[in-house]
């Protein structure tokens, strides 16, 4: 079995050592050399998720990864998540597949609405079609992904008539996921057009979404597919111990959680639900590198998962501890846990 | 004790499933059904919630002492009340404008309060919509654990909501039981229990301290 490892990121605004917070220039630049020492430190894929806030300033993340696809030659790009709903399925493809060019082949694109819901005013989409939107859009960006000329009609975007659309890929379709959180429809749906499956587990027990992992590769068969690969995308934070993991991400986690609970609908955390999502059994990788490299071998083997995606950072940490979280996460982390698979 | 109450439990999306595994475990016979056909959650209901029948949702109502709403109520609208009549309705809905858009129907009182208008011949009850689907099956405990919490039920007539109380009592929360559907507001995103998930102490005081600021 082949298992690789990612790491993602929101644009978290990065503060200074001081606690003042950067600019949002500053962070994206940042972020920039996040990502090549991401490749440096032996990580598989890099990914960007698309957000519109004052604390996750990330708008265009295709831009950002392709300034990091100029200086690397082996990590995978994607996005993560791509908000395809208020977005135009057409323009999403043409910018993963300009940066696919880019980067010789090395693009990646993961479609979903995150808990994000900014994009839908901003671009003037109502929250309650979300389901129409994706629905069309996802089964647009499917064609789209096959090469050759397009044809699609439907009620969220202008009609395509056997539409070329450019660039063409070198060599076929780009890896291309479904973001879910956790509903089975969703599961299907992804299988139905024939996207990978990304599992966003941002709380409670990991090993309860087994089930949609089965339910995925059992719709494929259903849909006459050949099996494709799941990941799991998860919050966490390392850093030399688990004590000093705990102690850098905690506030900054609390923080944040505590702002944007009201309208993500997550609970105000506490010092007891922290605890509970960093240890064995929750969805927060937190801690030093033993801690979780164990972590993630137990998930990966109790989903039939072989991607693992770690979304480091949280807005108010510094440039220096992302960087050693980077560090230890390529360095010890990914080969432990490869050693904990094999 | 009587025959279990079957159960009908109308959505598979992320609700749906956590009340319906939550009920079988706790010995209720359970249907699921969404707008289609059973057909298309047959693979849903095997893997995701073994023991459910899916069904067609006028069969899965027509058999059923307890109907759960656990759709997103944009879709609500979508549902004929004819199909709800006489029924015992639990609605695990939210009015949510912040994550879901705005509905100009439910901007005005509460979600719960609507959906009763609307249902006119049905009983509705507003429980199982305050604590996060990520988080409610992880949380029941059985009765007199003592990392027990507690879950808010909220009725206009009393046998009703005895009946759903002891649906929360024996999936697993202490049930707390509010005198209204309009007492049930607080149950609603942005109140004090919203979110959260308490203990029974906690909870009544949460409770009780929004009714004094309110009043």
């Amino acid at each position: 079995m082949t298992y690789t490892f990612g790491l993602d990121t929101f644009g978290d605004r990065n503060s200074d050592t001081d606690g003042k917070p950067l600019s949002h220039a500053q962070t994206i630049r940042n972020v920039v050399e996040e990502g090549v020492f991401a490749e440096q430190a032996g990580v598989d894929f890099f990914g960007i998720g698309e957000h519109h806030t004052e604390y996750f300033p990330m708008p265009a993340g295709d831009v950002v990864l392709a300034a990091i696809a100029a200086r690397t030659e082996r990590i995978h790009l994607g996005s993560a998540v791509t908000v395809l709903s208020s977005d135009d399925p057409v323009r999403v493809f043409q910018r993963y597949s300009t940066l696919n060019a880019i980067s010789g082949g090395r693009a990646e694109v993961i479609l979903g609405r995150g808990s994000s819901i900014e994009s839908f005013p901003l671009f003037g989409y109502d929250l309650a079609d979300y389901e129409e939107l994706f629905e069309e859009k996802a089964t647009l960006f499917a064609e789209l992904l096959k090469g050759g000329p397009v044809t699609w009609e439907g009620k969220t975007r202008a009609p395509l008539l056997n539409q070329d659309v450019v660039p063409h890929t070198e060599s076929g379709p780009f890896p291309a996921w479904i973001g879910v959180g956790g509903n089975p429809q969703s599961v299907i749906r992804a299988a139905r057009l024939g996207f990978s499956l990304a599992l966003a587990i941002i709380g409670g027990p990991p090993a309860r979404f087994a089930a949609h992992s089965q339910l995925f590769q059992r719709a494929l068969e259903k849909f006459g597919r050949p099996p494709l690969p799941v990941l799991v995308h998860s919050p966490g934070h390392v850093a030399a111990t688990d004590e000093q993991a705990k102690a850098e991400f905690w506030p900054r986690w609390r923080d944040i959680i505590t702002l944007i609970a009201p309208e993500r609908g997550f609970a105000i955390p506490t010092e007891e639900s922290f605890d509970r999502e960093t240890g064995p059994h929750g969805a927060l990788y937190v801690g030093s590198p033993e801690t979780i490299a164990q972590k993630i071998a137990s998930t990966l083997r109790a989903l039939g998962a072989t991607r693992f995606d770690l979304k480091y950072g949280m807005p108010g940490l510094t440039h220096e501890q992302l960087m050693t979280n980077i560090e230890l996460y390529g360095d010890q982390v990914i080969p432990r846990v490869r050693e904990l698979l094999s | 004790m009587q025959e279990p109450n079957r159960l009908a439990v109308l959505g598979a999306g992320h609700v749906g499933p956590v009340i319906a595994r939550l009920a079988i475990k706790a010995g209720y016979p359970v249907a699921i059904a969404t707008s289609g056909d059973p057909e298309d959650i047959a693979l849903i209901t095997e893997l995701v919630i073994p023991g459910a029948q899916p069904r067609w949702a006028a069969d899965a109502v027509a058999d059923a002492d307890i109907v759960v709403l656990a759709i997103p109520l944009h879709r609500f609208g979508g549902i004929d009340p004819a199909l709800l009549n006489g029924k015992l309705v639990v609605d695990a809905m939210n009015y949510w404008p912040a994550s879901d858009g705005v509905l100009k129907t439910f901007e005005d009182g509460g979600s719960s309060e609507i959906v009763a208008r609307r249902l006119a011949g049905s009983t509705v009850v507003k429980a199982l919509n305050h604590i996060g689907y990520h988080e409610l099956e992880d949380r029941a405990r059985p009765a007199a654990a003592p990392d027990r919490r507690a879950a808010g039920v909220a009725g206009d007539a009393p046998a009703a909501a005895s009946t759903i109380a002891g649906l929360i009592d024996r999936i697993g929360y202490d049930p707390v039981r509010l005198e209204s559907l309009r007492a049930g507001r607080v149950l609603q995103p942005g109140g004090p229990v919203f979110g959260v998930v308490l203990t029974l102490p906690e909870f009544e005081r949460a409770v009780r301290k929004d009714a004094r600021s309110l009043a």
